[in-house]
């Protein structure tokens, strides 16, 4: 074998942290489509717990339609926690993340990246079948395309909060519980006003006052969520 | 000079013997101060032509709200300082935090209950500030559970550091989001646990109480912190020659 | 806990760490990557103290762990190009190539978890060539490699030696690498 033959000179130009950024977020894209259980695994939870609520409290629509938002925020919220699970624990395992410490790449940037691509994988398909959800609960036909806006906007918010508390729990055992202990009191501002914004959209009237508080919060999220799971990451990489 | 004091503040035998000194200073006060309220409160104050002698009870009340608050920013005060200058010390203050914070909270809870139960004739009504502070109490739990869950103290101390900032920045957040929440479905009838007119009578007592629940503490955190010190520096030299003196 | 620990690497030459299991050898190495940080003492690359840029020390080095980090569900390739491309673009007929020079021709499109362990280490070898960095961190580079593969890895570790590179690796045996080169740590437990 002549090792001596081979160049060690690097091959290309350096990456720019976009650049980086926009790798993970194929890479973790390309994943999802050869593991599909998880996109399937979280939308399947969600359309068992809105089932749940009429079998637990009555059939009949008139009374669902009130409680309707709710329902459907309570469940997208849990089934996003669940989801939560597949944000960095496999990466955690097999020393992709620890790579990604060492890449000389801005940790926040790709952690950024990875959260991104998790909610394109849960949140925009919650979102889009929310509006199904809401016509088993009675929501009148015309508002159901309205029901997908905030909980897209709400399940990024969610996807963000939730990239820290999977990043402080890395490396607790059976974490699960410990993470939607720690992530559902810091959900409370995005499901309050997530649900209110999905109420006025089923009654038909304007919801963009609670829209925009939910985009601000997305927005704060979008600034400081990654640099505090980059900080619990470096931590658990220690 | 103030720098020489911040990095004496990071050795744990300093800070072992300062909390030891400075703990009867913030306990006689605090017993004083909050006697002396309790009087004033109990005793002197009027009572309220709208709720009676019932009102009485925010002089627990609120003093421990805003106390539960204030423990939580001290927590995460401390958590930064640790994160930033890696202070073994300041994550202690923050760990010894936790605990006190917790039970302020959950006095405010339980007054705040025993407040409702003669106004609203129930113990609970979704009130925005109990409410806020029921959340709060979520919060300071996840901490304390997120501590828990690590066997090695510097990994605890690091991650649980992070989560105390986090929350400290949504506690606001949560608050408002709270408070608008409950304008959108508020019942006419429902009286809120607000602060009644404030006579100078009442508010004077408030205020010493206020004084001496934080004095109190002062005192119990200085206690704690020795008892957390020791705990971390179990083994070190400097700590047998502390015990053996 | 690692205690007491001194030692300066200059270019062309490979640090042999050696110790029983539990001495600390992959601590020490995640300690020189500055994974972990250093209660007293510092780490230093090319005379500044790593923690002043640490991205910029990051950049100039690769540590592969244990169990190579490649994703069971990618192809090698796949793994390659996204591992290595964080850094700088690399195009598949060079990871082709590069693999065919490891010794493991012609993986390149087969998935991760269909490949032997020996198959999988040697995929990391190929990115020590494709990232092509001055210093090597490698904890028990020969795990799982049979004869020829533990020629290749003391092959390999020789060419970056000889080009000005620096290799720390932590082994059980001893490398067979030139003495003029070899500097050895031997970590002991108190």
């Amino acid at each position: 074998m002549n090792v001596s033959a081979l160049e060690l000179a690097p091959a290309g130009e350096a990456m720019s942290a976009l650049g980086a950024a926009r790798l993970v977020l194929a890479r973790d894209l390309r994943l999802a489509f050869r593991k599909p259980e998880q996109v399937v695994q979280p939308l399947a939870f969600f359309a068992i717990v809105t089932t749940l609520f009429p079998l637990a409290i009555t059939p009949e629509l008139s009374r669902l339609r009130e409680i309707a938002p709710g329902v459907l925020w309570v469940a997208a919220l849990l089934a996003s926690l669940l989801a939560l699970e597949f944000l960095f624990r496999d990466d955690a395992h097999d020393g992709t993340l620890e790579q990604y410490a060492l890449s000389g790449q801005s940790l926040t940037w790709l952690l950024f990246a990875k959260t991104t691509a998790h909610w394109i994988l849960t949140g925009v398909p919650l979102a889009l079948i929310a509006p199904l959800a809401g016509a088993a609960l009675g929501a009148p036909s015309q508002t159901l395309p309205l029901i997908i806006l905030p909980i897209a906007v709400g399940s990024l918010a969610l996807s963000l909060i939730g990239a820290i508390g999977a990043a402080l729990t890395l490396g607790v055992k059976r974490g699960g519980v410990l993470l939607s202990v720690l992530t559902l009191p810091l959900a409370v501002p995005t499901l309050i006003f997530g649900a209110r914004a999905t109420e006025l959209a089923i009654r038909g009237m304007s919801f963009a006052a609670p829209l925009e508080l939910l985009g601000a919060i997305a927005v704060l999220g979008l600034t400081l969520a990654p640099v505090a799971a980059a900080t619990a990451v470096r931590i658990s990489l220690e | 000079m103030a720098w020489t004091w911040f990095h004496r503040l990071g050795s744990p035998p300093f800070v072992y013997r300062l909390a030891t000194r400075l703990t009867p200073w913030f306990a006689w006060p605090a017993a004083i101060l909050i006697v002396a309220a309790l009087y004033g409160g109990l005793v002197l104050a009027p009572p309220d032509y709208q709720q009676g002698q019932g009102f009485r009870i925010i002089y627990v009340h609120a003093p421990s709200a805003w106390m539960s608050l204030m423990v939580y920013v001290t927590m995460a005060a401390a958590s930064a300082v640790g994160l930033i200058w890696r202070m073994k010390v300041a994550h202690a203050v923050a760990a010894s935090c936790a605990p006190v914070g917790a039970s302020f909270t959950l006095a405010a809870l339980t007054t705040g209950m025993l407040w409702g139960r003669p106004m609203w004739g129930t113990y609970w009504e979704w009130d925005p500030r109990l409410t806020s502070e029921l959340v709060l109490l979520f919060l300071y739990l996840g901490y304390l559970g997120l501590r828990a869950s690590f066997d090695d103290v510097q990994r605890a101390d690091r991650v649980s550091a992070v989560l105390a900032v986090v929350g400290v920045v949504n506690v606001p957040i949560i608050h408002y989001s709270v408070v608008w929440w409950n304008s959108l479905h508020q019942a006419p009838s429902v009286m809120k646990l607000g602060t009644p007119t404030i006579a100078t009578a009442m508010l004077v007592p408030l205020l010493l109480m206020l004084a001496g629940f934080t004095l109190f503490f002062g005192a119990i955190l200085m206690l704690r912190l020795r008892a957390e010190v020791l705990r971390r520096e179990r083994g070190t030299n400097w700590i047998r020659e502390a015990l053996s003196s | 806990m690692l205690r007491g620990v001194t030692l300066a690497v200059r270019g062309g030459e490979v640090l042999q760490i050696t110790g029983a299991n539990g001495a600390g050898k992959t601590s020490l190495l995640r300690t020189l990557c500055g994974l972990m940080y250093p209660e007293e003492g510092h780490v230093s690359w090319r005379g500044h103290d790593v923690r002043e840029d640490l991205p910029a020390f990051h950049e100039a080095l690769v540590y592969i762990g244990h169990e190579p980090p490649l994703k069971a569900d990618l192809t090698a390739c796949e793994n390659l190009r996204y591992w290595v491309g964080l850094r700088h673009r690399v195009a598949p007929q060079r990871v082709a190539s590069t693999l065919e020079s490891v010794g493991v021709p012609g993986l390149a499109d087969r998935l991760v978890r269909t490949l032997s362990a020996g198959q999988r280490r040697r995929v990391a070898l190929a990115a020590l060539l494709l990232l092509a960095v001055p210093l090597w961190l490698l904890d028990e580079p020969t795990t799982n490699l049979d004869a020829e593969g533990q020629r290749l890895v003391t092959s390999l570790i020789e060419q970056q030696a000889s080009t000005g590179g620096i290799v720390v690796a932590a082994v059980h045996h001893e490398l067979s690498i030139g003495a003029h080169r070899l500097r050895r740590l031997e970590l002991t437990t108190a």
